[in-house]
């Protein structure tokens, strides 16, 4: 599985510097000195000119050269607030602009106080979103933002988009308007086609990354990827496992063979496993694999032979990191054996494996660090993974079947066993039909570098199904010793105190998950006055209403969000909210549009901005 | 529709008599999301998606507020609820799309010949019967099978077809019924010489 971008996007990570600015000096005017600034430390080609050298300024100049090392949010939200030029000087240094909220701040206001942006990070729907919980139209528009940034953004070289819609206008003014662009990445985006595709392949010349992930893209019957010229030899990434659609297979091997600085490509799963044979022997650089379908789609021709792929996979020095299989053959699993060793990331969660299947591979994977997989390898494939993965940070457990009343082929037995063989985990995700405290319990303990624990027992109100306890205990445990944890999400049957624990414990947890829980007001409260770092906050299906929701008042601007559905909220209690809040942005979701809804509020979702409410609002949407 | 007269006490509130669905009355379907189309993602009218997701996103949140609070531990009703489990559309579109496909565009198993040097794979929905089969086979590989027989197999002839089921074991063709033949068909390797008449007498 790639990297996860979203981790790479945290609000944790400390980047390393920015590659070289180059480019222009660009004049700024502020109060009434005029300078010359590249904020480039011993490029060469700084020009600082002095008309008269105020300390002020060389102050200036220095601090510039000096903010321009700092790459944490953080630390540059911090320094600008020092003073007024300190504030400029930050401003003018920032070349990665991270928006968490689309609609936090407008295009126009962010691009007059960033004015030398290379990179551009936006995020736009919640993430409950995923779960067809939002009406489809309901924002996050890409298009004014791409226009802001085509007017004061010229030498933009990088964006990354999270659950925003982007059309295909927008990919090409995106297209016409960067010429140094290079890198595109769309994660849970949707809106565009592959006509966009297109656009972007044939008119961003310095082109190196295009990386679509989990993304819906209409199938336009564009051939997207014949639109790479022949001069595009840049390629360092190409990432389609989401496109549903066939890519001409010819046009994509010659782009393969002309690019010797891919290393990262991942296949959707209408390429077969011969095509991917050939890609991989015109690519033994790569890093980055994901495998398409891992199958053969049609009937061998006559007298043809199966390629040696054990072989093809050998070759393969590099690899670091598999994923795709998502039609997989078994018979083919043993293809890779040659590169599990070197593997860091293998993501098996669309692989429906049994667990004699992945025993025969994980026993070879003593280096994973990351790992997706799908339950069908049972909790007996878990013990496997546990007694060979050492290293293992990152474990996520999906389910085959994604129902309430489904097998469940694993359980606490899968969970205990990862927890006493990976020590060093510090990040799950894990779906199941049963658990028990003990189990929780034991990883609380056992993994105590835990920063994400998500656990989702997929029967709602589910208790322990030993004891017939709440699930209190367990997540309790979680927040009590796991000093380092910043995100939880909760499941199974929950009474209030469970959120007692995670509002005493939980001190440094940022996003919180909340579904199908909880017995009153209290357990809403406890967590809004007890966790001061709280930033994202999810509910649905709890019983907390307006009582607990003015609780957190005090909170409520220090939060990007907080999502609540199927609670007991009025109307009128959210409204309170909102004139006590002004640069709260209250959206309340109707989800009938005809009938009157009286006082209930079915989703409310609000979110602190600069710029009031937004105009793009859909019919099932109002702003209180 | 009041919302207001909605309690959390596990009332009997009887959602089902007064859900919204897509069905006809009397189809007893689980939830139906806005229409996933992963092989079918065509553009379709954004209004049509709307339409859809929020009148099924009505009944299932009758359906979550209704199950919310359940304190005498009666289960829930089992009628799915929208987004739950927390699964991606995307993710939940790629496990459903493999079984259909599964259903529509058939049985593919790879068929092995005793000293061929090659493998074909063969799809067991295109043929109806054993005869078929084996008459594909021969022309296939350019070999003779000839015909079984409940008693001796395939005796009288070199080749033997042979394959392995669910469950691992080796059976010879034409043991089974055709379709439980389809169904539990893993791969098939056509035996040679002594070892095909070996099995045959099994």
């Amino acid at each position: 599985m790639r990297e996860d971008p979203v981790s790479e996007m945290s609000e944790d990570d400390d980047r390393s510097p920015p590659s070289d600015l180059g480019g222009p000096a660009s004049v700024t005017v502020s109060s009434n000195k005029t300078r010359n600034c590249t904020g480039v430390c011993g490029s060469g080609s700084s020009s600082i000119e002095f008309q008269a050298p105020y300390p002020d300024q060389v102050l200036e100049n220095v601090l510039e050269s000096v903010l321009y090392f700092l790459t944490s949010r953080r630390d540059r939200s911090a320094a600008s607030l020092v003073c007024k030029s300190w504030y400029r000087a930050e401003a003018l240094t920032r070349s990665e602009l991270f928006i968490g909220n689309c609609y936090a701040v407008s295009p126009r206001r962010a691009t007059r106080r960033f004015t030398r942006v290379r990179s551009m990070s936006i995020k736009g729907k919640p993430r409950f979103a995923d779960f067809n919980l939002m009406p489809t139209n309901w924002g996050a528009y890409f298009t004014p933002w791409v226009a802001a940034m085509a007017k004061a953004y010229p030498w933009l070289e990088k964006v990354y988009l999270k659950r925003m819609s982007v059309s295909d206008d927008d990919l090409a003014l995106l297209s016409e308007s960067f010429p140094g662009f290079k890198e595109l990445v769309l994660v849970c985006c949707e809106g565009f086609g592959t006509s966009g595709l297109a656009v972007v392949a044939s008119k961003c010349r310095q082109l190196r990354v295009l990386d679509l992930i989990e993304s819906e893209v209409m199938d336009d019957d564009v051939d997207w990827i014949s639109f790479f010229p022949e001069s595009q030899i840049y390629l360092e990434s190409l990432t389609f496992d989401c496109v549903e659609c066939h890519v001409n297979f010819e046009a994509l091997e010659k782009l393969v063979i002309r690019s010797p600085s891919l290393k990262k490509l991942r296949l959707n799963r209408l390429v077969s496993i011969g095509q991917l044979y050939r890609l991989m022997i015109r690519a033994p650089q790569l890093t980055h694999l994901g495998t398409g379908s891992f199958s053969t789609l049609e009937v061998n021709a006559q007298g043809e032979q199966e390629p040696d792929y054990i072989s093809a996979f050998s070759a393969s020095k590099s690899l670091v990191c598999l994923s795709g299989f998502r039609d997989i053959w078994s018979d083919y699993l043993p293809a890779i054996y040659p590169v599990c060793a070197n593997l860091t990331n293998l993501n098996f969660s669309y692989a429906n494996i049994n667990p004699d299947q992945l025993k025969s591979v994980i026993c070879y994977c003593g280096n994973l660090q990351i790992f997706w997989v799908l339950d069908s390898i049972c909790d007996e494939g878990l013990q496997a993974v546990a007694a060979k993965c050492k290293e293992l940070r990152e474990l996520r457990v999906f389910p085959v079947d994604p129902s309430e009343d489904a097998e469940g082929p694993v359980s606490e037995v899968g969970l205990q066993a990862i927890s006493e063989g990976c020590r060093n985990l510090q990040s799950i995700l894990y779906f199941c039909q049963r658990m028990t405290n003990a189990a929780v319990i034991a990883m609380s303990k056992n993994c105590p570098d835990l920063v994400v624990f998500r656990l989702c027992i997929m029967g709602r109100l589910r208790p322990d199904h030993l004891t017939g306890e709440p699930m209190d205990e367990g997540f309790g445990a979680i927040v009590r010793n796991c000093k380092k944890l910043t995100r939880l999400a909760v499941s199974g049957l929950l009474t209030d105190r469970a959120f007692g624990y995670i509002g005493k414990y939980g001190k440094l947890v940022r996003t919180l998950s909340v579904a199908f829980a909880g017995d009153s007001d209290m357990g809403l409260k406890y967590v809004l006055e007890g966790c001061p770092k709280l930033e994202k906050l999810e509910i649905r299906d709890s019983p907390f209403g307006d009582a607990a929701l003015s609780s957190g008042l005090h909170h409520y601007y220090n939060m990007r969000f907080l999502w609540m559905s199927s609670c007991k909220l009025s109307r009128q209690g959210c409204r309170e909210i909102a004139r006590a809040l002004p640069h709260l942005v209250v959206e309340v979701m109707k989800t009938d549009l005809e009938a009157e809804v009286g006082d209930y509020v079915e989703t409310l979702y609000m979110y602190r901005s600069l710029e009031g409410p937004r105009d793009d609002t859909p019919q099932s949407v109002e702003i209180l | 529709m009041e919302r207001s007269s909605m309690k959390f006490h596990g009332d009997d509130l009887n959602l089902e008599a007064t859900e919204l669905r897509l069905g006809l009355p009397g189809s007893e379907e689980p939830e139906k999301q806005a229409p996933q189309s992963s092989r079918n993602n065509k553009r379709a009218s954004p209004e049509m998606a709307e339409h859809c997701r929020t009148t099924s996103n009505k009944k299932a949140s009758l359906l979550g507020a209704g199950n919310c609070d359940v304190q005498d531990g009666a289960p829930p009703t089992k009628t799915q609820v929208v987004g739950w489990p927390p699964v991606r559309s995307y993710r939940k579109n790629n496990m459903q799309t493999k079984k259909t496909e599964a259903d529509i565009s058939g049985v593919y198993v790879k068929v092995s010949v005793d000293g061929a040097p090659y493998l074909r794979k063969i799809d067991l929905k295109v043929y109806k019967s054993y005869p078929e089969l084996l008459k594909a086979l021969e022309d296939m590989f350019k070999l003779t099978i000839g015909s079984y027989s409940e008693r001796e197999g395939y005796n009288g002839s070199d080749y033997a077809p042979t394959y392995e089921d669910k469950d691992g074991d080796w059976m010879l063709v034409g043991d089974v019924p055709w379709n439980m033949f389809v169904c539990s068909c893993k791969r098939m390797r056509i035996m040679k010489g002594s070892e095909a008449r070996g099995l045959s007498c099994l």
